[in-house]
């Protein structure tokens, strides 16, 4: 059974335009995915493409102006907000994109110790430090002091001192060294090696690649693909989806080439299929109305054309 | 969700934007009221009449009368528009001061700063009203020893915010970009720092009106203000706590309740602009 | 017309050397990468090329001639994050004009789209923010181009899509271009050649 289930999942976010009107932009539309126990899914996107937005959608924790539609499931029990607080911070866990996220003013041991749900905290804390290499003298150190490596082992540990099940992980990789980048990755297959399960939202694919199993692509606030690992070879034969196809031949070690245009605006969502107007094999099918998400060859894809 | 059945289920036809605007709005028409009906009352509604003394709130009087026969309601209104007014001064001169050390500070160099903040924490660290006894009684008190006791003790906290703003914004990386595309100072200060500034200043300047307003009326109602010969609100307080016990309570309930109503109204007015004004916060 | 960087070195206040004798020189045209571990002062070498930061010793010449004090600077700087490096309260046709007017021609080969230009900078992503920057920096006077951590935060088709442009104004207008980047994939595939700043101390 799958640990994390999310159906049909749409957001809105209410605007203002200039004048005093308001408008419902939609920046997430009709998304599902799942996350098994045992398995990291790769959530890849461009930024604006409502990524992020799935992690706080399933965490509660939107801003107060979005409105959210659809089902989360954890356990295959509905995540209702009552339950949400139980679980939050218990059974699921989210690595955050940055060290803002650390309190400024409070010891990185005492941070973490907080998080912990075990009997002894210190020693929960000291054990998941020397695991992620953290010294004992950065116990006592401010999340100023610390660098930028050592910022995102502690806020892993944080995660990993809570004992949760499904880990959420937020561009965890940015602006690290390849070095640190790999022993971050190392660290979430390790948990998801223990049966728990780890969804890694990023832009880069690339490092995704290395640790997945699964890959979910974004565009424009919905799943357009979600594939194997094994279907990234060569010149993307596998994939199925024109998107994902771009996103792999763009690569610097594939063809570096790159399809014109941008992702639309939520204020501005093409009737059809969203990628249609940059698609090169688009038909005027493809305007006609949204592609529904179909299995195909062991994934799923959203689109009419794919084979 | 079809756009269609997007059915606005707000109970008010207006959305949120729109209804900080009205608060706004609501908030101004009534002080002007107040303003207006303070300079347009004519001093006659106030003359003593001692026919019509000590009578409780009626469809004649609105708020009664007092001991001589002075309608409780023209004086409450006079009263609350010399308060606005005294206010008014107060919190430009305030705002004035709160810029000009604040800019010094954040530009001025290490030694301006350690000294514009050193007087800063003077400030803060002896309660508003202590400072503001002390100037207004050493100036003689009256109308000009209240204003520039207001204007000298209300300053500190703002200056603080617009120096930290300032600060800020100077080593933004866009500011740092800004400099290497060859802009002067002088430009940025205008078109990179002065946007940031404006807000915070007529929002900071909003809020300081009510403390202003609160002040001046404790302190004339301590005695050290306003000469009793003016229908300041906090002569009207201090007058009608003689004769609470009689049990004409009109006589301080209206004046004081109005006197609430004009400071919260001033603070609606700063909060719902500064909602308006930022422009990440606009969408809340 | 070259940017030459002798024996830079720099530190704060009476704090350790974050480097020093750094040597560092760029040709018209010449696409150069910086590699190294973090937090050894690639950015703040950066920063001092572009005339953010000072050296505390050694020189940074363009042309001979020491970087300029004041007025357009030769040497414009991309940096990771383009949401601190626009005004949250200009619409974004004044972050895009604020050194001179980039023709449509540019705009284009960026894709920026006419209707972003009339929007806040927080109503844009990150990918559509940063061509904007990039627009802004290639101003006519601009001789060299540091990108630090320029495309990081971006996904891989916004990636090339950035590059691409860059490098077809590089070759037409002869620009210097140094890349710091931590993805040696990107950095085989643009630079000429590439300086380890490990090897300085």
């Amino acid at each position: 059974m799958s640990i994390l289930e999310v159906e049909n999942l749409s957001v809105s976010f209410k605007q203002y335009t200039d004048g005093f009107k308001e408008i419902n932009h939609k920046v997430i539309s009709s998304l599902s995915v799942t996350l098994e126990a045992g398995e990291i899914l790769a959530v890849v996107g461009a930024s604006g493409s409502g990524k992020s937005l799935l992690a706080h959608a399933i965490l509660g924790i939107l801003p107060r102006n979005a409105s959210i539609s659809g089902t989360i499931k954890y356990k295959g029990v509905e995540l209702t907000a009552a339950r949400l607080a139980t679980l939050r911070g218990k059974e699921l866990a989210l690595v955050p994109q940055s060290v803002n996220f650390l309190d400024p003013l409070m010891r990185v041991g005492s941070q973490v110790r907080t998080a912990s749900n075990s009997e002894d905290v210190v020693s929960a804390q000291r054990k998941v430090f020397e695991r992620y290499h953290l010294g004992k003298e950065v116990e006592s150190m401010y999340p100023f002091q610390l660098s930028g490596g050592m910022a995102r082992r502690t806020l892993l540990s944080t995660a990993m001192v809570s004992g949760a099940k499904v880990i959420i992980a937020d561009e965890p990789t940015p602006g690290l060294d390849p070095i640190v980048i790999k022993e971050a990755l190392s660290n979430f297959r390790e948990f998801a090696d223990k049966g728990c399960a780890v969804m890694l939202i990023t832009h880069d694919i690339e490092s995704a690649l290395q640790i997945t199993d699964k890959i979910a692509v974004f565009y424009a606030g919905t799943t357009v693909e979600i594939a194997s690992v094994k279907d990234f070879v060569g010149k993307g034969e596998a994939i199925r989806h024109p998107y994902t196809k771009a996103l792999w031949r763009a690569l610097p070690q594939n063809e570096f080439i790159s399809i014109p245009g941008s992702q639309p605006h939520p204020s501005s969502l093409p009737p059809g299929c969203l990628f249609a107007p940059r698609c090169e094999i688009a038909t005027p099918e493809c305007e006609q109305a949204p592609p529904d998400m179909r299995e195909l060859r062991d994934g799923m894809v959203r689109c009419i054309h794919a084979t | 969700m079809i756009p269609s059945l997007k059915i606005n289920i707000n109970k008010f036809p207006l959305n949120r934007k729109q209804r900080t605007l009205f608060n706004i709005i609501i908030s101004i028409i009534f002080l002007v009221t107040v303003i207006l009906g303070g300079i347009l009352l004519d001093e006659e509604r106030i003359v003593t009449n001692l026919s019509e003394r000590n009578s409780a709130p009626s469809l004649e009087h609105l708020f009664g009368t007092d001991w001589l026969g002075r309608d409780m309601f023209a004086r409450t209104v006079m009263g609350l528009a010399l308060s606005i007014g005294v206010g008014l001064i107060g919190a430009i001169g305030s705002a004035l001061i709160a810029l000009l050390l604040g800019i010094a500070a954040a530009t001025m160099g290490k030694m301006a700063d350690r000294i514009i903040s050193w007087i800063i924490d003077l400030f803060l660290s002896v309660p508003h009203l202590v400072t503001l006894v002390l100037i207004a009684f050493t100036l003689g008190g009256g109308f000009k020893g209240i204003v520039i006791g207001l204007t000298l003790t209300h300053w500190p906290s703002l200056a603080r915010v617009i120096r930290a703003e300032v600060m800020q914004i100077r080593s933004a990386e866009f500011v740092q970009v800004s400099q290497k595309m060859g802009k002067s100072q002088w430009w940025i200060a205008v078109h990179h720092i002065l946007p940031h500034i404006v807000p915070q200043l007529l929002i900071g300047f909003m809020l300081l009106f009510p403390h202003v307003i609160l002040h001046e009326a404790a302190v004339t109602f301590l005695g050290l203000g306003l000469s009793p010969h003016e229908p300041a609100i906090g002569i009207i307080l201090s007058e009608s706590m003689r004769y609470l016990s009689s049990g004409m309570w009109w006589l301080a309930f209206f004046p004081g309740l109005c006197l609430l109503i004009v400071v919260r109204m001033f603070d609606q007015i700063g909060e719902n602009l500064r909602v308006l004004m930022d422009p990440t916060r606009s969408h809340d | 017309m070259q940017l030459e960087a002798k024996d830079v070195g720099f530190r704060y206040g009476d704090g350790p050397w974050l480097f020093q004798r750094v040597n560092v020189m760029l040709e018209p045209g010449e696409i150069v990468g910086i590699t190294g571990p973090s937090g050894r002062g690639k950015t703040t070498f950066c920063r001092i090329l572009a005339g953010f930061e000072s050296p505390v010793e050694g020189t940074v010449h363009v042309n001979g001639a020491p970087l300029p004090k004041s007025g357009y600077h030769p040497v414009q700087m991309v940096l990771q994050h383009p949401e601190k490096a626009t005004n949250p309260r200009w619409k974004m046709h004044k972050v895009l004009n604020e050194g001179y007017q980039p023709d449509k021609e540019l705009l284009d080969l960026l894709g920026i789209e006419q209707e972003w230009l009339t929007r806040w900078p927080h109503e844009l992503s990150g990918g559509e923010l940063q061509r904007f920057c990039v627009a802004r920096a290639l101003g006519p006077n601009t001789r060299f181009l540091i990108a630090d951590e320029m495309t990081t935060m971006l996904d891989a088709n916004t990636q090339a899509q950035i590059w691409h442009a860059i490098m077809s104004i590089a070759k037409q207008r002869e620009m210097g271009i140094l890349v710091v980047t931590h993805e040696s994939k990107l950095m085989q595939r643009l630079c000429h050649r590439v300086i380890d700043f490990n090897e300085f101390d």
